[in-house]
């Protein structure tokens, strides 16, 4: 019998470092499976963050550079810039991109640079342990918001796909999300979608996709997929954004 | 091609694309914003890449990647943009990649001055970013120089995976000189493949390059320092560069002063000769690596009594004076950084004044 189902070539095979219930791997998966599919690994360039996603190149299969805190998107346009035929992805959480990193993710994108961007936002910092994001809910508790998100003091959480679509520059912004195979189908073919619009050269791309913490958040991982539903889902509503037609 | 007039920031510009570069990113800066003015124009032409980048930091990251993918590439900034490129400058040190860096220094410390200064000399041979690492620093005394600095940083970088720095005071970038591009110095990138993360078909290869700083075993980490290191002790063999000026006569003073500075005080040193009163001067063209050897030996000359670090910051290279003399001769130091230069008058004073 035929093999339906098997590893993506562009996925390697070391086990990650991925906490339990976590959606990382996931994501990581979907974005191999989109690079075999494009047949484009052998000119793909990868960007790593600063955060839980700074040893992606472990996996994958491919050329990868890794970026200082939210520095990723000025990475890629100097590398999308002097090789245009490259793809070049960068692969960004919420402390990373829409804290230190909102520069540059900004004026990325309002320069139209031909690279697409997996944004990762499960509302917290990871890898330093816990801490408030731009993107965490209010009264959502962090250690660094042990009292819960006060808005009144901090501001209300940053919706990056809404904040990036009102540039008048032409792009693909969508939000999606991985809690249950329908929107694994769905998140699949947005990040397919992101890299053809950077194949054919049209526009800058970013595919946000809402995760789960459940180590940072203190819940099991079935909690955490119901907390994404409750709390994370209304806020951070599912669907394209912008598309380079509108 | 003849010589031109040209004012030092646009020939510095020329020079890159007449070195075999053809990408610059960079943000404007007084007073070398007229490279990237420049470049704007003379890119398009020469089919190369002009992109001005939304801060310094952006661009710090820009030249990262666009060296990471193994392509050359510089950018000119002044000193505030340096401070906020220097957290760039650690990672491609890290990353060990080639990039060449124009700083045409402004007073400081803050804001300062838009006039000329030497007060980046610590920033820019010590580190200014975080961590062990070290720039080869070159300091032009004329437009010329700088355009011939310029020319050969491309091939010194490549050949130490190195960044490099050309660090000229703002008179260098703001004055015109007549200049040549010599075509000799004009290189061919190397083969970047064994590292360069510039997609596994262009090398074709199967296995990936990986460019990255984060070492979390100590060992790995120390081994990478230890590369870097012996990098430095590479340079300091192979690349020092000075000039040494009225180093045969029987001086009772050593000048050491580099760029603009040097000049003035090379005009004291003539004036002196002609009243009878001798002094010797080294000018180095690396500041790092500085011309320990040169320094130490011209110090130690029977007839030289004491050495003087004259430089456009409060005292900065003289450090650099005292570490080589190793105490054979008092080191003193003579200069100004609000801007103004001083005259030779006033260089000579000083000199006089000390014996």
């Amino acid at each position: 019998m035929p093999k339906t189902f098997k590893k993506p070539e562009a996925l390697s095979d070391q086990k990650t470092h991925y906490c339990p219930g976590c959606t990382h791997g996931v994501i990581h998966r979907l974005v191999a499976e989109v690079i075999d599919e494009l047949g484009v690994r052998g000119r793909t360039v990868g960007i790593a963050p600063v955060g839980c996603a700074v040893l992606a190149y472990n996996y994958f299969t491919f050329d990868f550079l890794e970026a200082a805190h939210g520095r990723a998107p000025a990475m890629a346009t100097g590398i999308k810039r002097v090789r245009p035929d490259l793809i070049v992805f960068t692969y960004q959480g919420d402390g990373d991109l829409a804290s230190i990193g909102m520069g540059e993710i900004i004026h990325a994108a309002n320069r139209g640079e031909k690279f697409t961007t997996i944004f990762v936002n499960n509302a917290v910092y990871g890898m330093t342990g816990g801490q408030m994001a731009p993107t965490t809910m209010p009264h959502q508790r962090t250690t660094t918001s042990p009292f819960g998100r006060d808005v009144a003091d901090v501001g209300m959480p940053v919706k990056m796909a809404e904040l990036l679509s009102a540039l008048q520059t032409p792009g693909y912004i969508t939000r999606q999300t991985v809690i249950k195979p329908k929107h694994i189908v769905r998140a699949k073919k947005a990040i397919k979608q992101a890299f053809t619009y950077q194949l054919e050269g049209k526009c800058f791309s970013l595919v946000e996709v809402v995760s789960t913490c459940p180590v940072n958040w203190g819940m099991t991982p079935l909690d955490a997929i119901k907390w994404t539903e409750e709390t994370l889902l209304p806020y951070y509503q599912l669907g394209d954004v912008k598309t380079p037609e509108n | 091609m003849g010589k031109v007039l040209m004012k030092g920031n646009e020939a510095i510009g020329e020079a890159a694309i007449r070195a075999g570069c053809l990408n610059y990113f960079a943000y404007p800066i007084t007073p070398q914003s007229e490279v990237a003015e420049y470049l704007s124009k003379r890119m398009k032409e020469v089919g190369g890449l002009f992109l001005q980048g939304e801060s310094e930091v952006a661009v710090s990251y820009m030249l990262f990647g666009a060296a990471a993918c193994g392509e050359r590439v510089f950018t000119t900034s002044s000193s505030p943009g340096i401070s906020l490129m220097s957290e760039g400058i650690s990672y491609i040190s890290g990353a060990q990649l080639p990039v060449v860096f124009v700083n045409i220094v402004r007073g400081g410390p803050g804001l300062g001055g838009i006039l000329p200064s030497q007060g980046d000399y610590l920033q820019a041979t010590k580190g200014g970013g975080h961590g062990d690492y070290k720039l080869l620093v070159m300091a032009p005394a004329s437009v010329q120089e700088a355009v011939e600095m310029v020319m050969t940083a491309f091939p010194l970088a490549e050949k130490y995976r190195n960044p490099v720095m050309i660090i000229g005071d703002g008179l260098i970038g703001q004055m015109m000189e007549p200049v040549e591009f010599p075509d000799h110095l004009k290189s061919e990138p190397t083969n970047k493949d064994e590292w360069a993360a510039n997609g596994m078909d262009t090398r074709k290869s199967d296995t990936p390059n990986i460019v990255k700083t984060l070492h979390l075993d100590p060992k790995i980490l120390n081994e990478l320092n230890l590369t870097l290191k012996a990098k430095y002790e590479r340079m300091k063999q192979e690349e020092v560069r000075y000039e040494p000026y009225n180093i045969d006569s029987d001086y009772q003073v050593l000048i050491v002063s580099y760029g603009t500075m040097s000049r003035v005080c090379r005009t004291a040193v003539d004036d002196l000769k002609e009243s009878g009163f001798e002094v010797g001067m080294i000018r180095p063209k690396t500041l790092f690596p500085f011309p320990e050897k040169a320094v130490r030996e011209a110090a130690g000359k029977a007839s030289c009594k004491v050495v003087i670090s004259i430089e456009l910051s409060m005292g900065q290279m003289v450090e650099d004076v005292e570490r080589s003399v190793l105490g054979q001769r008092p080191v003193e130091w003579y200069g100004m950084c609000g801007g103004d230069i001083p005259t030779p008058e006033e260089v000579m004073d000083a000199v006089k004044s000390l014996v």
